[in-house]
């Protein structure tokens, strides 16, 4: 039985410990909002946050997550970063079939909580590895632009 | 200005469909305004009690208004866009509003356009904003003459606003719940006013999405998220090899690995059932697949290529014969080239998946798919039962570019169920959902023109291809001509003389289906690189050539003027660390009823790298529900086209896909992004579609940068580095 704090709750969870996290969230838990892209940390739609830091869930063995404090899609809204990402997401209609988004949204907050006024180089460092088929890119670029400044 | 008679921006898209197309058209668009329905076909209520006006809005006595809406969302905002056409009709808020997808009903839900019930083609606004809005003006002028006949007052007298309506004269007001009752049970008036556009408050408005709010929190439900009790997962695994079978197979590694509860073997696909979708993709790794690869086994892609190519030395079926252009063709200057696009995965990000419930002679199927009719009917024969014994829940989806068009995820999905107990959601591997899924055709363009004074006066465009239509929409397909794989070539913008376009059908074993752009993303990316290599060879300025033969055509010179002053036609691209060859390509499209015009300017590195460092659109669709919404399509549709025209191909080797993931099946990254200006021509032309446009337009408009960039013009796509590396 492995322990998980998702969104300042505890879980358990009876998964063996080379589980990705993914579907420790997605199949035993229930916690559909991160998803299953590529399964190879290619795409970054899986994306959760590990004490803050984005980190691709698909990759990540539940065995290895131990007291780290998990942060998904659904409890992001409650950090100062996340919040403001989601509201200029909004704002500014970056999202189109919304799939990816869970992962966009994780990567940016881990981008502006660490970097409070991120230039084009910085987003494309840390948003590279999220990929967006609709094309909401350039809107991506706004958005997180907008939250800096809100 | 009188109010816009819906069928007029149809008529057009549904001509190039073919005549059993456009019959099917006058039958569709005589909708069953008429009776109030008491109950959809096959969904549930989405609420309890009160009232359906038609197919599309029910009302309940607690004013929340349901639309069930015929087009899918799946990211191009026509949630929100066919929630617009309704609600602004019925004078209510679009927070009042809840949205639906419609259950199977060709009857109520057929697209007026394809006839069938298919979500696609650029082709909802066109085709469902005229009857949208008449259903809203219709369910609205009822409640106000139920209202009215409750007050014993002219119906002309009263107004509506927010979902109330108001009696001034007395200063009495009803919400529309609390008439809805009586409203419904009225019979529905023959005639209906639609808005004046000046007193619009949501059509042409750039409100915000309906669907974005939850899916900004992680709370939407898309097809793959569906979860019900005692569910079972499962992945699978189908013949690498095109077309083989399962020889052998031990289960029991599977069934050793903790977790697994069953292996499902059919005859050309293998599955593994498990607790967790994790338990179920580690048995599927354990097993050894022995495959009967069969008749495929030798197909590479050098035989694909030159397979299409010998048959382009054909002749074709006619589809557009204006003048004698051959004959003309025999003499003076004339030039000659063809282009070969690759086949393309649609690669949405949320891979193919259906769950589904097998029992007691009957089956629900949970997905997302832009043809629920095709899901349903596609289960029912899979079991030997009867459609209206398949209940179809649809889904908003993660991305569909064309791959939902198909069932065969629902129907391998099915196969698969009906030896499991309970409900099983089967998800496919990236890889798999990669190579097991039908492409974008390869194609093979072949033109040829005659040019006197700087004019084209002749013109012969001969595409050869697989056909999507004569499997997909078969009286679509008429005389041996694909109305999809000539659309953009037979009607062309540019006057260009004489005349003749082909089509020539050309099948291999290589399944194929539509893309997002379908056929213009082949025929307009040939004729634009075509009239540039044109222009190059007669040392004329790709713009100035362009201009000379849109005389005619004011749409089209309007889009591709305001792209070129936007752009700075005729200045040097901006430098970019990125390649010191610096090159800007123009490119225009007509099609879908739109009018687009792209300046791309890319920067090529000495190895041959292409980084597209601005895009500059500006587009011409007439009328536009939504101006957020159209801009967000063109943004996405252009980097669609970017991934494409740069990365884009699937390949056979041994019969077998070569690509799999998104290492090898690349896609564009948001560091490898331009810039993207969206210029709108405003305009009261009917609407045209707007999903498609971009990711057309941006192709032949970086592939003309390309040339421009290092003399080199590219005949196969996507671009090939090692063509246009330094000294190459």
């Amino acid at each position: 039985m492995l322990e998980f704090t998702i969104n300042g709750e505890k879980h358990q969870a009876d998964v063996p410990p080379d589980m990705p996290l993914l579907w420790v969230l997605r199949d035993v838990l229930g916690m559909t909002g991160t998803k299953f892209g590529c399964g190879i940390a290619q795409c970054g739609a899986c994306t959760v946050h590990l004490d803050g830091v984005a980190v691709r869930s698909c990759q990540l063995p539940a065995g290895r997550v131990g007291d780290r404090a998990i942060t998904t899609i659904e409890g992001v809204g409650n950090t100062p970063a996340g919040a403001k990402i989601q509201k200029a997401w909004i704002d500014l209609e970056v999202i189109q079939c919304g799939y990816c988004q869970p992962g966009q949204i994780m990567s940016a907050a881990a981008l502006l909580a660490s970097n409070p006024a991120p230039d084009d180089s910085d987003i494309d460092a840390a948003m590279a590895g999220n990929i967006c088929r609709c094309g909401t890119y350039v809107r991506i670029r706004e958005g997180i632009k907008h939250a800096a400044r809100s | 200005m009188p109010p816009v008679p819906e069928s007029e921006g149809l008529t057009r898209r549904a001509v190039l469909y073919g005549g059993a197309v456009t019959a099917g058209l006058m039958i569709a668009i005589d909708f069953p305004w008429g009776a109030a329905r008491a109950a959809p076909v096959s969904n549930p209520e989405p609420v309890a009690t009160g009232q359906r006006f038609n197919a599309y809005i029910h009302i309940a006595p607690d004013d929340r208004i349901t639309f069930t809406l015929p087009a899918v969302e799946m990211g191009q905002g026509v949630y929100t866009s066919q929630a617009q056409c309704i609600a602004d009709e019925l004078d209510v808020a679009l927070d009042k509003v809840i949205a639906a997808h419609a259950p199977p009903d060709q009857a109520n839900y057929g697209n007026p356009i394809f006839v069938v019930q298919a979500t696609g083609g650029s082709t909802t606004t066109m085709a469902w904003s005229g009857p949208l809005r008449k259903a809203g003006a219709t369910a609205r002028a009822m409640l106000v003459a139920a209202a009215a006949a409750r007050w014993q007052v002219d119906a002309a007298s009263l107004t509506t606003e927010n979902g109330v309506i108001a009696h001034a004269p007395s200063g009495r007001s009803l919400r529309y719940g609390e008439v809805a009752n009586a409203a419904a049970s009225l019979k529905p008036p023959t005639e209906v006013t639609l808005k004046d556009p000046s007193r619009f408050r949501l059509i042409g408005k750039p409100v915000h999405r309906i669907d974005t709010p939850d899916k900004a929190i992680g709370k939407t439900v898309y097809g793959i998220d569906v979860m019900l009790p005692g569910m079972r997962f499962a992945t699978l695994r189908s013949s690498p090899v095109l077309g083989g079978k399962v020889a052998k197979v031990d289960q029991a590694p599977a069934l050793a690995v903790p977790g697994v509860r069953q292996v499902v073997v059919l005859d050309d696909l293998v599955a593994v059932v498990a607790d967790n979708s994790w338990a179920a993709m580690q048995g599927l790794n354990a097993l050894a697949i022995d495959w009967a690869p069969g008749a495929n086994a030798e197909l590479d892609q050098a035989q694909l290529w030159s397979g299409l190519e010998k048959a382009s030395q054909g002749q074709g079926a006619v589809a557009k014969k204006e003048g004698d252009a051959l004959a003309k063709l025999k003499q003076g200057t004339v030039f000659e080239e063809s282009y070969e696009l690759p086949y393309l995965a649609h690669a949405p990000m949320e891979m193919t998946n259906c769950t589904v419930h097998v029992q007691g002679g009957a089956c629900e199927v949970w997905t997302g798919t832009q043809v629920p009719g095709f899901a349903q009917t596609g289960a029912a024969k899979v079991l030997g039962i009867a459609p209206e014994k398949v209940t179809v829940n649809n889904h908003l989806i993660g991305g569909g570019f064309g791959r939902r068009l198909e069932v065969d995820g629902v129907i391998k999905a099915v196969r698969i169920a009906a030896h499991v107990d309970g409900p099983v959601k089967v998800i496919w591997s990236r890889e798999e959902d990669i190579r097991q899924q039908l492409y974008r055709p390869l194609y093979h363009e072949r033109l040829k023109a005659r040019v006197e004074d700087g004019r084209i006066t002749a013109w012969h465009h001969r595409v050869t291809g697989g056909s999507v239509m004569a499997h997909w929409l078969p009286p679509a397909f008429n005389d041996g001509i694909d109305s999809d794989a000539v659309d953009g070539a037979a009607e062309v913008p540019y006057a260009v003389g004489d005349r003749l376009v082909e089509y020539i059908r050309h099948e291999s074993a290589v399944p194929v289906q539509f893309l997002r752009g379908v056929g213009p993303n082949g025929t307009i990316f040939a004729m634009e690189c075509f009239i540039d290599l044109i222009a190059n060879k007669t040392g004329t300025d790709p713009l100035a050539f362009r201009r000379r033969l849109l005389e005619k055509n004011p749409r089209a010179l309007g889009a591709l003027n305001l792209a070129a002053e936007k752009a700075g036609w005729g200045t040097a691209p901006p430098a970019s660390p990125f390649g010191a060859r610096r090159g800007r390509g123009i490119a225009l499209m007509n099609a879908f009823g739109s009018y687009l015009a792209a300046i791309a300017d890319v920067a090529v590195a000495d190895q041959g790298d292409v980084r597209v460092t601005r895009l500059v659109i500006a587009a011409d669709a007439g009328k536009i529900v939504n101006p957020n919404i159209f801009e967000a399509q063109i943004q996405g549709g252009a980097t669609f086209g970017l991934s494409a025209v740069l990365f884009g191909k699937i390949t056979f080797a041994g019969g077998r896909v070569e690509q799999g993931n998104f290492n090898d099946y690349r896609v564009l990254r948001i560091d490898e992004m331009p810039a993207i200006e969206v210029h709108i021509v405003p305009s009261n032309e009917n609407s045209g579609g707007i999903g498609e446009p971009g990711t057309v337009v941006t192709q032949p408009a970086v592939a003309n940068a390309v040339f421009a960039a290092t003399g080199v013009q590219l005949k196969r796509m996507p671009i090939d580095r090692a063509l246009i590396a330094k000294g190459a």
